[in-house]
């Protein structure tokens, strides 16, 4: 995993090398300002006489005073540096995991955002992003200052007196133990805690999604109560948890205040035992400085340790996304040039799970021929997206062959078959943008003129002339501002300008009104004589004039032919067709 | 899922400096502790100063132990160590006291900080029960979410860390500044000079950081939407080939949030080494000229022993002093995410003066009269000013007049609606989106208020009627089905929550949902994920008429609630949705004219105004817009 992460630091792996560089230096000058300034008292202020009076000395003022000046002057410059480069790299990391992680998801296929689904994709651009980048600047700031300053500051606390020394020997694995005990009963509480967390967020984000519901049956009190049930959940949880944390802090002043009173006791026996041969008064004072030092970075080093762990979860989230291959790529000599709009499918059977067991799809043999206008009807889930999503290669069919201008779509160079087919998606989406902006999706080098053309077959060049700006229209994010039906016809339009060998309209007029719908259908009919037209639509009117309809249910085609011969011999096509004229022909 | 972390970029850049909302913001939030856990609250007051007397007294210790112990035992031939056992002994029980009063405040702060998160998680979630539907209108989810999660962490991060911090830091800071003063004014002086002049660089840098936070902030959410706006229509982008587009898109944002965040992030790096070698600078100047100082003499009570005590404490004095300086931004931050919170709290309820109830009623020799059990007649309780009751049946009778609505003051939307709904009738709405059919609902119900004209309820004012009762008298069967988490039969049961078993499967049957929940892997006891993901759009309009079916009012609205299935389910969901209007008022709105070619009177809607009303038969012969529009669905040429 931290191998494939490493990958990603590229450019800024100079800043990442220097920051910890830098930080030692940091470190260094953090040891030594202490033992200076000790001996600036030493030797400036409490210098004494012969006498042993206390009488200064303005020489050893001035030079030591100097030196640390110097040395002050040193630090700031390592700690600006290794925060400066801190910074660089470790926004630099997320910046590039940012980019290798999108531009992999563009190489995604359906299925493989099928898999991730797409709000988890974009928690792992966000915030698993930002967890990580944040651990990075941990770890190169602060894993590396604080074992420097521990080991430091040990190996100094050795020098002066390895007697007082070996307190650490024994205090240090104490602080461990009982840090991993605390960590060892808060953590499963806490990882229960953000569960209810998660089931909290699902009751609020169902009560704001449903309030019209709640409103309308009057459940204001029950949604309460079901929310009060697990505020109260969380609440237990989160004071249990915390509860077991907060023994954190006492148990670090235990050690800090126990090994201060045992330097004290043992260094004062030291001292006055051996006369000062052994430990210095000063050497003393200077062993506080240190000891305090020791157990404040080991506490740090045991919280960043935490974090790390708590981040570990993010950075695998990434590392899943950077390893997805996708499915679907192109052959080795693709074929880009596509003869004509024909379609065939041989034996196809298609599955999302590539399970032969539970088909979504099954035998499907169909021909269609360039230029054909063919309608696909049947009931939700009878598959009917599903059939015609194999044509641009949005998935491939997990058994038979789907051919395309009479060769197998499989061999084609994905980028040009899809640039022949324009699909208008059931769920389809405008992007934030003019309305301009918006259609040139379908054909960047497209001119006004195209484009008005376009806006008219598609019925939508009227209402896009009575927007305030026109075609410079802004549409907000997930086209808000225009209505569900103009949102469709934007589409429709936006699919037209490809000009494309083979159109597929997935139930796209569901919210246009039957006359604009029949409007469409003829314009699109000179439009784009030449294009195979598919139609997948819920009203017979929608595709009743078609060369060739085609009847599906559950997975399976099971008629095809014209709307007379289909009212002939398909039940199906006639328990519908009877449903929705019922009544008129009276 | 909550969006993206979202700072106030106006609060952000402010830094430091507080305003007069935040003050009392700040003073909210305090009542809010000291409230429910004045006691606990004091206590922690208490051992915050115990803490700092305990952290002083070892300093103390630590700075004396030299001079007043080991120097002397130096001196003797045979030392006597019994004044140092005593005094470590004595420290020692300080220590303890210190630990103790440690330990008890954090377990206080666990109790005051989760009992106030938990109050005001349970509050907001109260109250916003009670907001207009207009809230929800104008506020998106992810930023009434954000409150939820967000907020009320930062509250969380405030009242646990920030105010404790804050609270032990003024303590600090005013008993060293009061001994430094009892040491040598001069030098004090020089000090807080000095604290000035590291106060002034150091907000420098934090106000570049901030400033850079800002744009960081603004740049995050720029790509932020990019990448959810793209993500989402990812689908879109690979049949139009539009990845490499969409790649150059997200460099160029992608860029730009690396170099704000580069910005704002090392300007908080380089303020910790900056304050920290700014306090040493500052000792060494202290012991250069002071030491100087008191070496020539020129001050007689400046002794080389005065400084040496005062380096100590003036270390002491700028360590908090820089706490606090860090501590603002989080505070400021905290402050806005309170504000947020509070905010929520003070939006106005749904304003309800109803007084008319809707009680069980029965006759007795032709009166009607309230009765307390169950008898399937429904009547309107009306209190009069003089005391007096009547009794109305609820027949579910609706009329409106002259009714005109707007959203937003001055747009109308609705102009001069007037019709008349007897009991038992089934009106429907026809028109173009934006026509105004579901205001027309949302106005029957009160999600909404009329701006003039009148509406009435079985001959009552409208706005006479309690909301609740009001409502529980309307069924509602909506387009977006929202369903709960939980089982089938919780999600029916919805509708009526003393409902048994029988009453539910009856329901369900009566939507034509039961054969499909017995198919179910567990039947009515299937778990239904996510707003009933697992279920197809049609099994989920089934699941929320058998909803609507179960709570068995008078009056049903059904906005465009067959429009998601597909017109052979159609034909069967019909079948249950004919015995569900039967005997009931019903408004129904549809884009498909077959179901609601059936209806008493149709209304026909353009711009918010009925252009058009009749039966089918009527409107066919009128040949209007109802005409084309039925005549385009068929294209009987």
């Amino acid at each position: 995993m931290i191998k494939k992460l490493a990958k990603s630091v590229r450019e800024y792996k100079l800043a990442s090398i220097l920051c910890p560089l830098f930080i030692a230096g940091e470190v260094t000058m953090e040891v030594i300002i202490p033992m200076v300034m000790a001996k600036l008292l030493d030797e400036g202020i409490n210098y004494k006489n012969a006498a042993g009076e206390v009488v200064g000395n303005i020489q050893s003022l001035w030079q030591i005073g100097l030196i640390l000046v110097g040395l002050v002057l040193v630090s700031i410059t390592c700690g600006v540096l290794a925060g400066d480069f801190a910074a660089k790299a470790s926004t630099g990391f997320a910046r590039n995991l940012r980019h290798d992680m999108y531009y992999r998801i563009q190489n995604f296929s359906f299925a493989n955002i099928d898999k991730f689904s797409t709000s988890s994709l974009v928690t792992r651009l966000t915030t698993d992003v930002t967890n990580v980048q944040n651990s990075y600047q941990m770890i190169i700031r602060i894993a590396i200052r604080s074992p420097l300053m521990m080991i430091f500051s040990l190996v100094m606390a050795f020098i002066i007196s390895p007697k007082l020394g070996v307190i650490f020997i024994g205090v240090l694995p104490l602080l461990a133990i009982g840090l991993l005990v605390i960590m060892k009963f808060a953590h499963p509480i806490f990882m229960f805690m953000l569960k209810t967390y998660d089931k909290l967020n699902r009751v609020v984000q169902e009560n704001l999604r449903g309030i019209r519901v709640v409103k309308s049956f009057v459940r204001e009190d029950k949604e309460r109560e079901k929310f009060g049930e697990v505020s109260d959940d969380t609440y237990r949880l989160a004071t249990k948890a915390e509860r077991i944390i907060a023994f954190n802090m006492p148990l670090m002043q235990v050690c800090i205040y126990g090994v201060m009173l045992l330097v004290a006791w043992l260094g004062a026996n030291l001292v006055v035992g051996t006369g000062e041969s052994e430990l210095t008064t000063g050497e003393l004072t200077s062993m506080f400085t240190y000891s305090m030092q020791i157990l404040m970075n080991f506490m740090m080093l045991s919280m960043v340790f935490m974090m790390i762990v708590m981040s570990r979860a993010s950075a695998s989230r990434i590392v899943e996304v950077l390893d997805e291959e996708s499915d679907i790529t192109d052959p080795k000599n693709p074929v880009t040039e596509i003869k004509d709009g024909s379609i065939t499918f041989k034996d196809v059977n298609f599955s999302y799970s590539k399970n032969m067991n539970k088909l979504c799809l099954t035998d499907v043999d169909l021909s269609i021929k360039s230029g054909e206008t063919v309608g696909i009807i049947g009931g939700t889930g009878s598959s009917k997206s599903t059939l015609v999503q194999l044509i641009p290669r949005l998935y491939d069919a997990t058994s038979g062959e789907v051919l395309v201008g009479g060769l197998d779509v499989k061999k084609y160079c994905v980028k040009t078959l899809r640039d022949a087919v324009a699909m208008v998606l059931q769920k389809n989406v405008l992007f934030s943008g003019t309305v301009r902006e918006n259609l040139k999706w379908g054909n960047e080098n497209a001119t006004d003129e195209e484009i008005e053309l376009a806006l008219k077959s598609s019925c939508a060049y009227d209402f896009v002339m009575k927007m305030p700006q026109g075609l410079d229209t802004y549409i907000e994010q997930g086209g808000t501002n225009v209505s569900g039906g103009q949102k469709q016809r934007l589409c429709i339009a936006r699919a037209l300008l490809k000009n494309p060998k083979i159109l597929i309209l997935d139930d796209s007029t569901s919210a246009v009104d039957t006359q604009t719908d029949a409007y469409i259908r003829n314009a699109m009919k000179e439009y784009l004589p030449k294009t195979t037209k598919i139609i997948i639509a819920q009203r017979i009117s929608s595709v009743e004039h078609a060369d060739k309809i085609i009847v599906m249910d559950g997975g399976k085609v099971i008629d095809v032919g014209s709307h007379e011969e289909l009212l002939e011999n398909s039940e199906i096509y006639k328990e519908v067709y009877s449903s929705q004229v019922k009544g008129v022909e009276q | 899922m909550a969006g993206p972390k979202r700072y106030d970029p106006a609060v952000m850049g402010k830094k430091l400096t507080m305003d007069k909302s935040q003050g009392q913001t700040l003073k909210r939030l305090l009542g809010l502790i000291t409230k429910k856990y004045k006691l606990s609250f004091i206590v922690v007051f208490l051992c915050i100063i115990v803490n700092a007397v305990v952290s002083a007294a070892s300093a103390l210790f630590i700075g004396n132990i030299i001079d007043d112990y080991i120097t002397p035992l130096l001196k003797m031939s045979v030392p006597d160590y019994s004044d140092l056992i005593s005094a470590i002994i004595t420290m020692a029980v300080i220590f303890l006291v210190g630990i103790v009063s440690t330990l008890s405040q954090q377990l206080l702060m666990v109790r005051i900080t989760q009992g106030v998160m938990k109050g005001v998680r349970d509050e907001m979630f109260d109250h916003m029960q009670t907001l207009p539907v207009k809230y929800f209108d104008t506020h998106t989810h992810g930023d009434v979410m954000s409150y939820y999660t967000n907020d009320i962490d930062t509250l969380r991060m405030m009242i646990s860390q920030s105010i404790p911090q804050l609270m032990s830091s003024v303590i600090n800071i005013v008993v060293y500044l009061i001994m430094m003063f009892a040491t040598n004014v001069w030098l004090t002086l020089f000090v807080l000079l000095f604290v000035a002049f590291t106060l002034l660089i150091s907000g420098k840098v934090a106000g570049k950081s901030g400033k850079f936070f800002v744009h960081q902030q603004k740049a995050l959410g720029e790509e932020n939407g990019f990448i959810e706006e793209m993500i989402n229509g990812q689908k879109v982008v690979k049949v139009f080939n539009h990845e490499e587009r969409a790649k150059e898109d997200f460099d160029k944002l992608n860029d730009s949030l690396c170099d704000t965040s580069y910005k704002a992030n090392k300007f908080v790096n380089i303020l910790g080494p900056i304050n920290g070698n700014l306090g040493h600078l500052q000792y060494v100047l202290i012991a250069v000229f002071g030491g100087i100082l008191a070496i020539s003499g020129l001050d007689p009570t400046l002794t080389l022993g005065v400084i040496a005590t005062f380096l100590v404490s003036s270390r002491s004095f700028s360590m908090p002093i820089n706490q606090v300086s860090q501590q603002a931004g989080a505070i400021v931050m905290a402050l806005a995410g309170a504000k947020r919170v509070f905010d929520l709290l003070d939006e106005k309820s749904e304003e309800d003066n109803g007084y008319v109830t809707l009680v069980n009623a029965k006759y007795e020799n032709g009166n009607l009269t309230e009765c307390k059990e169950h008898t399937g007649i429904w009547a309107w309780k009306h209190p009069h000013e003089d005391g007096t009751l009547t009794y109305t049946e609820l027949k579910g009778e609706v009329k409106l007049s002259e009714v005109d609505f707007a959203y937003v003051e001055g747009k109308t939307v609705l102009h001069d609606i007037t019709l008349y709904a007897k009991p038992g009738q089934k009106v429907a709405f026809v028109g173009a989106t934006g026509a105004g059919k579901t205001t027309i609902t949302n106005l029957i119900n009160r999600f909404y208020d009329i701006e003039d004209g009148k509406i009435r309820y079985d001959g009552i004012n409208l706005n006479k009627i309690k909301k609740g009762d009001l409502r529980r008298s309307l069924g509602i069967v909506l387009q977006d089905t929202n369903l709960f988490t939980g089982t089938v039969a919780d999600n029916i049961r919805y509708g009526k929550l003393s409902a048994t078993e029988d009453e539910i499967i009856a329901a369900a049957k009566l939507a034509n949902a039961h054969d499909f929940i017995s198919r179910l892997p567990q039947g009515y006891d299937t778990e239904l994920l996510e707003n009933g993901a697992n279920l197809s759009q049609g099994q989920r309009q089934l699941i929320s008429i058998a909803r609507a079916a179960i709570a068995d009012p008078p009056v049903m609205i059904l906005d465009e609630a067959t429009s998601s299935i597909d017109t052979r389910t159609e034909a069967l969901v019909q079948k249950g949705m004919d015995a569900l209007m039967k005997g009931r008022t019903v408004f129904v709105i549809a884009h498909r004219l077959s179901t609601v070619k059936n209806s008493d009177v149709i209304m026909v809607l353009e711009q918010g105004r009925i252009i058009e009303r009749g039966t089918h038969d009527d409107l066919i012969k009128q040949k209007g817009q109802y005409y084309k529009l039925y005549t385009g669905a068929f294209e009987l040429e």
